[in-house]
């Protein structure tokens, strides 16, 4: 970092003396040779340009080139991979320039597991991006910075809530009822990545803005220092920081955006509806009596466009030369496209890095801060919308409900199965929540005075979230008379975790055998808990009483104690060798499974320093990587904190009974597995690394195979002896394997115009290989992926020889004409009789994960403006249209109870009266290209005064989709049901507005 | 600087042997606890028996969390599934809903895979294992020793319970008593060896239970130990191919003999102060506000809708959830047709109190049933009501949930059962038998305007009669069983074996098969005859 402020401090001087001298001059050839400063060679392909003009010409073969220019003119000479230089010209015409390569580029340190490492030192799939490569746009969570930039990571847009969640998958998901999210490492402190109540997304706690970069720990090699929360890959993040001796610099980014719905889900206007309801009812004249007169469309009531602002503060320096901080403040007003619903969240961040005792201490202290005012308004308002009569008004001036038109029973009740006019839901509800969380942490790294080599670590770290909620419904409202018990509802929930790091590293170059020799060993305490109480209460006392009130407490706490071990150590710096060792503890597991041991290996061998190659001016990068590691997986939710360990529990107080004249709460013992211990990934990574032409291009790839055994699993357990006819236990086997593929370089490469190009390749395939204790040849295996629609119907299945999440279903019979002949499927078994009613008769099809995924992204730079883009394609991914399986249907226009229903007006193309959930009518292929966003800027170097720079920006988030889904948007963010169609809260196409200013 | 070094390393001590021992941790959860705190108070002690009655009314415990998995939270009841698989299967319920497999039932085409299925095994052995615990710990429990061995009696009375309703639809079960262990598998038992399992318990209880009408409200007594006995013994042809209908007579005189009394109104068995009945032997427990559970109140709401007055008819708030009615075949069996109703009179008193029927309450009703998801086709029963007895609200009144107790066993079965063993040759009275049967009609009627002579009373009389009186009490596949007309194709109701009018389908079924996914965990199962994959 010090050396780009030494260059920037070069080219500014450079300029002025440039502007200042104004010198004129006769034009008069300049000619020389550009040659590397180590090894003499010349450099072809140098971008020789005269500053301020469209002058250059490009360096030959052998590095010569040859410009004319006026005397006093100034060079800028440029190349990927070394330092750019400016050269003034003097009266000479012979001009020979050695350029340095860039140490920064090539020396590139990323951070790994407890320590840092030379990115070309690496023997492991680790990939690291920086700010400089994060997408853009109004993002308020740091994944979506990432999205599409990374092989194998695959990381959903998020939904159009505000500050939504999104899900991110490493090479696929190696548990299948365990988490599968990655372990989160913010400066040091891993995370509590769950849900948090009230909390739509627990990593918009920390400001986008102030990420310095992300590293992605993918295979075993690099992840096993993490051991038992590994198995799922790793993502590091590193916040910003000042720099020692720094000048004050302030900073400020703000964006104003503008949200748009860009899709509804085709339902019947007023006039249409009543026309489907006096053609499609099977008794029009009970039908068409409920019929109003107006023309409602309650998708636009209660969808609008959505404005949005950002404003950062960032002010870093340097007190002296040895206190180097950085503070920040960030305010973001986000609202949703969903009437009602915003995020007002305010951040704070500090940091601050001395360097004590002639530098054998540093010292880094990170404070970060969030307070949030969500108001989430009601989701339910987005399927209601969809469902709700449009024939009907908004208001009832005669209605009892607030004034809210409503279906009523004849005495004049609610009707509770009717539909709720979802604008009375979204007007008569108080969703809110007030969330604060801090993540902070000391790190004391001291390099001992007698023994240089050596140091000791010490990080002491936290994270602490309390949440308070209210969901309260309007006493007047109709849908809150059902239930007046829980119209008051409250909810705290406060946790976090405290971590203990310590380690000792010592480094030695070894001369005498040209080795050097890394060694770390240490150990790490965190403890989690969290504590959530749910209250609710009607409005009114009953005779001195609330009834039916009641208050809920869940209390749970974990503890990770953990020994690690790492060694380093390269050979002629050819050979490297990595090897670690994790021993965990949980306390998850009972005495005698509370420990394990999880190993890896990693071996790379830099091919480019070999003789053969180190004088080559082509490749300047070739190193083959092959790791070997064990990781674990331990994260069974959050009530599993106690598996393994016989408890009662007592019951709430409406599940009491009643002896005599007394209520007894009842007390039930708990299933549990004395015998439940970790899960265990082995992966085996081997991968290549390539840079050609001076890093102007480079390319990895990277091949995988995962194996997952002890998979914790839910499965039957033979009942009357435990307390559940399921239970989560170690039993199953799961595969995983992939290839991932990543490119990148420098199309053009001038000082006045660039165009980077990126791309990578993903594809991962997935496969369970065993489900249950007993080999059982009849066992289908267990059906997940539950759909809207009847009650408990699943319609994707986990078993073995397919890949997790198939679809399971019926295949639909067509007629003539192509088109599905109502409940008629083909009969699998040929047994006859209801088709449906036999689960053999249901075939296994696609997955809800793509074949192979990319993404794409480029930058192009002209002189101060800049232009990007960044997409990402899905290929192969099924999704099951739930928005049409379930309202797409005839019989739903009239319910028995007295009211109507819109339905989606895609019912034409299936003609179906009844729900036919399991056909495979409804599953599509859901291949997609989305444009996450484009982004176009104009850089002002200087604004008043030479110390004060700006930009301004415009970019388009969501630019377009590219699908032949039927459907309002085939990605679909839901972890638990994946590839199911429900969500009908449409990703919003976002125009922003961006200017920094920087002085 | 070698200060600092000691500071690490005194840390590192401390923090390594701290370390270890935090990973020993007990739940800090409020509503936590273990079996040894649970019994050391008295309070704890019925606490955990008061489980063991729950567990056949409620589905959990409260926080909406699955106790049995693989079902809905709320399907996973057992009253809710036990009726399903007793009525749903019969002449007296069908389901217009499209909850998974729910309409196979009715269709006789469930599989080994079904999940309501799989719900009520599951339960019922969740209870097995609930008793079991129960018993291996109450010896510990503070309270006396007289309480001690009668709740013991209470809870191997309900493990037998459990067991006769194992014996009833599944057969051949692993049989486990206290002593099982959570490493063992479970080993088949035939039938057979269930039958005798229950009958010995039940004959050693006889003599440790309470007193007739001793007990607590909520609590059994012996009278529930003769009443199960009896139905056993009535079932034994079915159950281990042997006659035992003069044990049926001795037992259902026991339970005659008792001291439990008719109630005067037959409606007032099913509503919201049944509690006060002094016909209920056995009930199962519901309350609106205390007792939240998914049982009769799965029976209300999902026999509401097609535009009956909810409120002033079930005592509920709501439309109904419109799922669950009568086959015409039920009404018939009264002598009730189509004509008697009309959309201004959709609930006709008939002259047999017992028929609580309604339809055409909003003009869209079809008798006969072309189409089973259609909830108004097929006729409205309103036998639960959530009313107490002189139509006032609930005490506990709560739109969602009913505090109506379900009546599991009631002392007219016993009258019924008695002429019935009577007339299968079990000895007793024919005089006593028919007047028996006539307290009944006479209840139902009011008067004596419905009695029965002597020349009436014959065995199919009691197939019909028994679902006059009991019908939606889920007696009614065992009884047709019984009678052998269960899978018959000579006695036919609607979409019986999957066709609109009725057929007969494969005898096999009149046991259901053990969950597929038992079979998955314990490979030494055997799947009932008949049921493949």
């Amino acid at each position: 970092m010090k050396h780009k402020l030494f260059i920037k401090s070069i080219l500014l001087f450079s300029f002025l003396l440039a502007i200042v001298a104004g010198v004129y001059g006769q034009g008069n050839v300049v000619s020389g040779t550009i040659s590397d400063a180590v090894d003499g060679s010349g450099i072809p392909g140098v971008n020789v340009l005269e500053k301020g003009t469209t002058n250059g010409v490009v360096s030959n073969v052998s590095g010569n080139f040859s410009i004319t220019v006026e005397e006093g003119a100034i060079l800028i000479l440029s190349f990927v991979g070394y330092v750019t230089q400016e050269i003034t010209v003097g009266a000479q015409t012979k001009l020979d320039v050695q350029m340095e390569t860039d140490v920064e580029q090539l020396q590139e340190v990323v951070v790994i597991g407890y320590g840092q490492a030379k990115k070309s030192d690496l023997t492991g799939s680790v990939v690291s991006v920086s700010a400089e490569d994060f997408n853009k746009g109004a993002l308020t969570s740091p994944q979506e910075l990432l999205m599409g930039k990374v092989a194998g990571v695959q990381i959903s847009a998020p939904t159009g809530q505000p500050g939504g969640a999104s899900t991110i998958r490493i090479r696929g998901g190696s548990s299948l009822q365990a988490n599968n999210d990655p372990l989160i490492v913010i400066d040091g402190v891993p995370i509590t990545n769950k849900g948090i109540d009230g909390f739509a997304n627990p990593l918009t706690t920390i400001n986008p803005n102030d990420i310095e970069t992300f590293t992605v720990l993918k295979d075993a090699s690099a992840t096993a220092i993490y051991g038992a929360r590994a198995s799922n890959g790793v993502i590091i993040i590193t916040t910003k920081t000042g720099q020692a001796g720094q000048e004050l610099k302030v900073s400020y980014n703000g964006k104003i955006s503008v949200g748009v719905p860009i899709k509804y889900v085709p339902v019947y206007t007023g006039d249409e509806f009543r026309e489907v309801v006096a053609n499609q009812t099977a008794d029009p004249s009970v039908a068409t009596p409920l019929l109003g007169t107006e023309n409602t469309d309650w998708q636009k009531l209660v969808l609008d466009n959505a404005v949005s602002s950002d404003h950062n503060i960032s002010v870093s320096g340097s007190m002296g030369e040895s206190l180097p901080y950085r503070a920040t403040v960030g305010y973001t007003d986000q609202n949703g496209m969903l009437k009602r619903s915003h995020m007002k969240r305010t951040t704070f961040g500090l940091a601050l890095n001395p360097s004590l005792l002639d530098d054998h201490l540093k010292v880094n202290v990170n404070l970060k801060g969030m307070l949030t005012d969500n108001n989430f308004s009601k989701e339910g308002a987005l399927g209601e919308a969809l469902r709700f009569d449009p024939t009907q008004p908004v208001y009832d001036e005669n209605s009892p409900f607030g004034g809210f038109y409503t279906w009523t029973s004849p005495d004049g009740t609610p009707n509770f199965i009717g539909t709720t006019n979802p604008v009375a839901r979204i007007e008569q509800s108080e969703n809110t929540s007030d969330v604060f969380r801090s993540i902070g942490n000391l790190e004391l790294d001291y390099r001992f005075h007698f023994l240089p080599d050596m140091k000791a670590v010490l990080n002491v770290g936290y994270d602490r979230f309390d949440s308070d909620g209210t969901d309260n419904t309007d006493p007047l409202a109709a849908f809150g008379a059902r239930s007046p018990q829980i119209n008051v509802k409250t909810f705290t929930y406060s946790g976090g975790n405290e971590l203990l790091d310590f380690y000792l590293n010592y480094s030695k170059a070894l001369l005498s055998i040209e080795s050097r020799i890394d060694v770390t060993a240490g150990y790490s305490w965190q403890h989690f808990h969290n504590e959530k109480i749910n209250r609710n209460r009607p409005w009114e006392q009953t005779d001195g009483v609330y009834v039916g009130a009641d208050t809920t407490v869940d209390k749970t706490e974990n503890y990770l104690v953990s020994f690690f071990g790492r060694i380093n150590y390269s050979l002629k710096d050819r050979y490297l060798l990595t090897a670690t060792l994790r021993n965990d503890g949980s306390s998850r597991f009972a005495e005698g499974n509370q420990w394990g041991l999880f190993p890896s290996v990693g071996f790379a061998w830099k091919i480019n320093e070999e003789p053969f190659l180190k004088s080559s001016n082509t490749i300047n990068e070739l190193k083959l990587r092959a790791g070997w590691g064990v990781t674990g997986q331990q994260d069974i939710g959050f009530n599993s904190d106690y598996p393994a360990i016989a408890s009662y529990n007592g019951s709430t107080s409406n599940a009491q009974y009643l002896f005599g004249n007394q209520l007894y709460t009842l007390w039930k013992p708990e299933a549990y597995d004395p015998n439940i211990k970790w899960e265990e990934t082995t992966t085996v990574n081997v991968g290549l690394d390539v840079s050609l032409l001076n890093d102007r291009i480079n390319a990895s790839i990277d091949y995988y195979h995962r194996t997952t055994n002890d998979l914790l699993n839910e499965v039957p357990i033979p009942v009357g002896t435990n307390f559940a006819s399921r239970l989560i236990t170690n039993v199953g086997s799961l595969e995983n394997k992939g290839i991932e593929i990543s490119l990148g370089g420098y199309a053009i490469s001038q000082t006045d115009l660039s165009l980077y190009v990126a791309a990578n390749f993903a594809k991962n395939r997935n496969e369970i290989t065993k489900l249950t204790a007993f080999p059982d040849p009849n066992y289908i295996g267990y059906e997940v992926g539950e759909i809207d629609g009847g009650s408990n119907n699943r319609i994707q299945i986990n078993s073995v020889g397919y890949p997790a999440n198939t679809f399971f279903m019926f295949q639909q019979v067509y007629d003539q004409d192509g088109n599905p002949i109502e409940g008629l499927y083909v009969d699998k078994t040929g047994n006859g009789g209801a088709v449906d009613g036999n689960d053999l008769n249901r075939n296994y099809l696609e997955t809800p994960t793509p074949d192979f995924s990319m993404g794409v992204s480029s930058s192009l730079t002209y002189k101060q403006f800049d232009f990007s883009f960044s997409g990402r394609l899905n290929v192969g991914n099924y999704v099951f249209n739930n928005i049409n399986a379930n309202n797409a249907l005839y019989s739903q226009l009239y319910n028995q109870s007295g009211y109507l229903a819109n339905i989606a007006s895609t019912v034409e193309n299936s003609q179906f009266f009844n729900a036919q959930y399991k056909t495979d009518y409804y599953l599509e292929n859901g291949s997609f290209f989305r444009m996450d966003n484009i982004s176009a800027g104009y850089n002002i170097d200087r604004l008043f005064s030479d110390k004060i720079n700006a930009r301004l920006s415009f970019t388009v988030q969501n630019a377009f989709l590219i699908t032949k889904y039927s459907g309002i948007d085939p990605e679909i963010n839901d972890a638990t049901n994946p590839g199911i169609d429900k969500n009908i809260y449409p990703r919003p196409r976002t125009f922003v507005l961006g200017f920094n200013i920087n002085f | 600087m070698k200060n600092l070094k000691y500071i690490y390393l005194i840390l590192t001590t401390v923090v390594l042997a701290s370390c270890v021992n935090d990973l020993d941790v007990v739940p800090i959860d409020p509503d936590s606890s273990n079996a040894n705190t649970v019994f050391s108070t008295e309070e704890g002690t019925k606490g955990a028996l008061a489980k063991l009655y729950a567990s056949f009314a409620y589905n959990g415990q409260g926080r909406g969390e699955q106790e049995i998995q693989g079902i809905r939270e709320d399907f996973s009841n057992f009253l809710r599934q036990y009726f399903t698989l007793q009525e749903a299967t019969t002449e007296e319920a069908i389901v217009s809903w499209d909850d998974q497999t729910i309409k196979n039932f009715h269709w006789h085409t469930w599989s080994p895979n079904d999940p309501f299925n799989e719900a009520v095994y599951s339960r019922l052995f969740f209870s097995v294992a609930l008793t079991n615990e129960f018993i291996r710990n109450v010896g510990n429990s503070v309270a006396s020793e007289s309480d001690k061995n009668l709740f013991a009696a209470e809870a191997r009375f309900l493990r037998a319970f459990a067991y006769w309703v194992l014996v009833d639809m599944y057969g051949n079960v692993p049989i486990m008593d206290e002593n099982a262990s959570l490493s063992d598998l479970p080993v088949q038992n035939s039938r057979a060896e269930v039958f005798a399992f229950v009958e010995s318990e039940l004959k050693e209880l006889e003599t440790l239970l309470a007193e007739p009408k001793s007990n607590e409200r909520g609590r059994i007594d012996k009278v529930s130990a003769w009443m199960l006995l009896s139905k056993l013994y009535l079932n034994a042809e079915v159950y281990i191919g042997s006659d035992k209908y003069s044990e049926a007579i001795t037992y259902t005189e026991k339970v005659i003999g008792s001291g439990y009394s008719l109630d005067p109104v037959y409606e007032n068995i099913f509503k919201a102060d049944n509690h006060n009945s002094p016909e209920i032997i056995f009930a199962i427990g519901a309350n609106g506000i205390f007792t939240q559970s998914h049982g009769t109140t799965f029976i209300v709401h999902a026999s509401s809708g097609g535009g009956l007055d909810v409120a002033s008819v079930r005592g509920v708030g709501g439309t109904g959830w419109g799922g669950y009615r009568a086959v015409k075949e039920l009404p018939e069996k009264f002598g009730i047709q189509e004509s008697d109703f009309s959309m201004a009179n959709p609930l006709p008193d008939f002259a047999d109190g017992r028929a609580l029927f309604y339809f055409s309450a909003n003009d869209s009703w079809n008798w006969s049933i072309d189409n089973v998801g259609t909830f108004t086709e097929g006729v409205g029963v309103y036998k639960f009501s959530n009313l107490n007895s002189d139509g006032s609200q609930a005490e506990y009144y709560n739109p969602d949930f009913v505090s109506i107790d379900f009546p599991m066993f009631r002392l007219a079965d016993a009258y019924l059962m008695y002429a019935e063993a009577h007339l299968r040759g079990g000895g007793g009275s024919r005089a006593t038998a028919l007047g028996y049967i006539n307290d009944l009609r006479a209840r139902a009627y009011g008067d004596a305007s419905g009695n029965i002579s002597d020349g009436d009373m014959n065995i199919d009389f009691m197939l019909e009669e028994r679902s006059r009186e009991m019908y939606w009490e889920a007696q009614r596949r065992t009884d047709l069983i019984r009678f052998g007309k269960f899978s018959s194709a000579d006695y036919l109701w609607e979409w019986k074996g999957n066709t609109k009018e009725g057929a007969g389908f494969a005898d096999y079924r009149t046991l259901f098969p053990i969950p597929q996914s038992q079979l998955t965990a314990n490979p030494t199962l055997v799947q009932n005859n008949g049921y493949v994959n």
